[in-house]
């Protein structure tokens, strides 16, 4: 075996991540676990400041409520979830996170923020239940404001970067901790605690990308979020909910530069090569989808729907009018010349600063195509299928929710083992983000928010259960043994071939990736197959899946960087399975924007208005699926 | 190629442990050559051009050059970030020139007060009042449901 330090961390806390709902995690548990005494841990594959989905920095922050000022109210904010997810959402969830959001942005604006205000001081709003910032340090200050609060715990505080949790550590089915390597020096790392908050973001590069050239990493959402957190809670035990709902978003083609600002902020109008806007055009599809597709705001699958549908009949290419947009919104000052430059002169600030803010590549590619949003259109398209329990997709772990709000009977599944505000249904195993699941539009806000909801909910079950956690020292040493066995199985066969990469003994991280991409994109409703699957092709892709799975046993590292390579991969080939599990369980079309089902093309609220559930036993390795009924709460 | 060195400019940060695109990159993206004292990006395809590591560089060594499997050639975005806004210069195929400056924060690094001076309205553990709420929601009280 490779020759690598077991390094041991005992801790009371760890929050394994570092994006927003890490560094909520870190900031709400520094509280209370100072008020306590207890040690708190955070580990991270990257650097904190720059780490997660807002890495790069945001240019609008998607969900804040103003329900002091009376702005919306916490139930417009549960009907407005329940609506766009096609009815399916933990209520419970959404209004948690929702009454806790605004106390975060106002957090977020004081540690240094800055949010545009309004002539009179207010924010000002995108859309309803959007707020515009200037966010290009958005994740560093957050991020500050964290390592700030860790730093009040003294030597009990303890943030640990650059290195890889591959695997929960469990005693029976309670969840103590996990293990993983630094990605910089040969160490492998054990962490042993009393609580564990899973936070490590959603999954990109399961399906094969549009841009399969250099531009693969051109991802809309973070190349570097691999289904870590579904990993976690799936091989723990943890029950986990609507891993069939994916996201796809509609972004400007290519480049993914966000039109959230263009639709809600500059108003502007997307239409086909024949000028007809699909939402007028094709508004005759919506009632089949009643009684979602009827009330407003019409949900996300149900547009990219229309827009897709347009693209499949030919009528491509779906432009953008930004011109126009900018036009009419520069019209009322155009007898004030000096007036109406200087509008315009903003107008085109703004538009620019939306994409140099949070996808700098939609600036080079409109510099590149000498694309000047006043002058020409630009075209958008279906990016790919992203596992983003934040955004407009569900996935994740089935979570306990509070006390106050949760139904009683969700509430029932926790009492014989603790109800506590995210626990999954593994004892000690929290999460929040993209990885707790059916509580979608928490974006980074929220995410933020519910971080913070975990850790005090872990807090509350560590002081509930003070015990130092057991670890079977063979296990440990077992675990160390398999995660490392990548770098072991280089060294023993590489010497046999001229190329380092193609050797019959073993398969590299980056082909074992492109291959589960390929599976999941033709047989799971990728991109190539116009998000369209049915039960012959999904039958199939579990069969090659299977494979795949076996030959996850052969793959080999160079090095450090292909070890992480190695373990993301398999983390991305779990959440394929359970996804795939997922769509040939649920036996209609919900979120055709999604995904369609041929085989079941229509919604079917009589049988199908349910969660789809799945729990993967550690002990059987068999996957068990029910339906479990949504509860309104309002 | 995403992000690429400007072999003139890197100077492999003087031989530190390592170097700043190093330590930033949220995808172990930037490596250092020791021999050759300069850093360069491992796997170009699997770079989200995020432009931390342009951002960081203190030589200005790290630039972008568009995806080149979808991006014409000749354009450019280059940030100068500072500790209360960012300049950006872009540059168009047709040579044109943008320039844009946006804030980035209203604080001093490093200076982000945690609890903000708010207080925190109850001990309870087991309550759904987190740190600093409610004064930080805004409103009196925290909104429980109305069953």
């Amino acid at each position: 075996m490779a020759n690598f330090e077991t390094v041991v961390v005992d801790t009371d806390l760890l929050i394994i991540g570092g994006g927003m709902s890490a560094c909520g995690a870190a900031f709400e548990a520094a509280y209370w676990a100072k008020k306590h005494g207890l040690k708190v841990t955070v580990v991270d594959k990257a650097a904190m400041d720059r780490s997660g989905a807002v890495a790069m920095g945001l240019s609008a922050i998607n969900q804040y409520i103003g329900y002091a000022k009376g702005k919306n109210t916490l139930e417009d904010y549960v009907k407005y979830v329940r609506q766009d997810l096609m009815g399916i959402s933990r209520e419970d969830l959404v209004y948690d996170i929702a009454r806790h959001v605004d106390s975060s942005v106002h957090l977020f604006e004081k540690w240094g923020l800055p949010i545009w205000k309004d002539a009179q001081g207010e924010y000002v709003n995108e859309g309803r239940w959007q707020i515009m910032i200037n966010g290009e340090s958005y994740k560093v200050i957050v991020a500050e404001a964290a390592k700030n609060a860790m730093a009040t715990l003294g030597d009990k505080g303890e943030i640990l970067e650059r290195v890889f949790v591959v695997e929960p550590l469990m005693d029976g089915d309670k969840c103590i901790g996990g293990v993983g390597f630094s990605v910089r020096e040969n160490k492998f790392y054990v962490f042993k605690a009393k609580a564990t908050i899973a936070l490590m973001g959603g999954a990109v590069h399961v399906f094969r990308p549009r841009s399969v050239g250099e531009g693969l990493g051109r991802a809309w959402y973070p190349p570097w979020n691999a289904g870590s957190t579904a990993y976690f809670t799936i091989r723990a035990g943890a029950e986990m909910t609507c891993q069939e709902v994916r996201f796809i978003p509609v972004r400007f083609k290519d480049g993914y530069g966000p039109v959230g600002a263009w639709f809600l902020l500059f108003k502007s109008r997307a239409v086909n090569a024949m000028g007809e806007e699909y939402m007028v055009t094709r508004a005759n599809e919506l009632p089949k989808w009643a009684p979602y597709g009827l009330a407003k705001p019409i949900p996300a699958n149900l547009r990219n729907w229309l827009g897709m549908e347009d693209v499949y009949s030919g009528k491509g290419p779906i432009f953008m009018k930004t011109e126009e947009a900018i036009a009419n919104l520069a019209a009322k000052y155009k007898d004030d010349p000096k007036a109406f430059k200087k509008k315009m002169k903003e107008l085109e600030s703004e538009a620019w600063e939306d994409f140099l803010d949070m996808t700098i590549s939609q600036a080079i590619l409109w510099a590149g195509q000498n694309i000047q949003p006043e002058e020409k259109p630009s075209e958008i398209a279906a990016a790919e299928p992203y596992f983003i329990g934040s955004h407009s997709g569900a996935s994740g772990a089935w979570v306990c929710g509070p006390e106050d709000a949760m139904p009683a009977e969700y509430r029932k599944q926790w009492e014989p083992i603790g109800v506590y505000n995210h626990m999954t249904t593994v004892k000690g195993l929290f999460t929040a983000g993209d990885g707790s699941g059916a509580s979608s539009h928490k974006f980074s806000s929220g995410s933020h928010a519910e971080g913070r909801i975990a850790a005090k909910g872990a807090i509350a079950y560590i002081l509930d259960n003070n015990t130092a956690p057991t670890v079977d020292d063979a296990v440990v040493e077992q675990m160390k043994k398999t995660i490392l066995a990548p770098l072991d199985r280089f060294q023993e066969f590489a010497k046999m071939s001229s190329d380092p990469d193609i050797n019959p003994n073993f398969i590299k991280p980056k082909m074992f990736m492109f291959r589960l991409q390929k599976i999941m994109d033709e047989y799971c409703a990728g991109v190539s197959a116009c998000f369209t699957t049915n039960k012959a092709l999904l039958d199939r892709g579990l069969e090659l899946l299977g494979m795949l799975k076996e030959d996850h046993e052969k793959l080999a590292a160079e090095d450090l960087h292909e070890l992480l390579r190695c373990w993301e991969n398999t983390h991305r080939m779990w959440i394929a399975e359970s996804h795939l599990r997922h769509v040939m369980f649920r036996e209609e079309s919900r979120w055709p924007g999604y995904y369609f089902r041929a085989d079941f093309p229509d919604m079917d609220e009589a049988n199908w208005k349910c969660f789809v559930n799945s729990v993967w036993d550690p002990k059987t390795g068999e996957w068990t699926m029910k339906k479990v009924p949504v509860v309104n709460i309002l | 190629m995403p992000s690429y060195v400007i072999l003139e400019k890197c100077d492999g940060c003087k031989g530190q442990d390592k170097t700043a695109c190093m330590y930033i990159c949220p995808n172990d993206l930037m490596v250092l050559d020791k021999e050759k004292m300069k850093a360069w990006n491992r796997a170009p395809e699997m770079c989200w051009e995020c432009y931390n590591c342009v951002k960081i560089c203190p030589q200005q060594a790290v630039d972008v050059r568009g995806y080149a499997d979808f991006v014409p050639m000749g354009a450019s975005v280059v940030p100068l970030r500072g500790s209360e806004d960012i300049m950006w210069t872009v540059k168009f195929r047709s040579g044109q020139v943008k320039r844009f400056k946006f804030p980035i924060r209203t604080t001093q690094e490093g200076k982000a007060e945690p609890l903000a001076g708010y207080s925190t309205g109850t001990e309870d553990i087991k309550s759904p009042v987190l740190c600093t709420e409610p004064a930080s929601t805004g409103a009196a009280e925290l909104p429980t449901l109305k069953k």
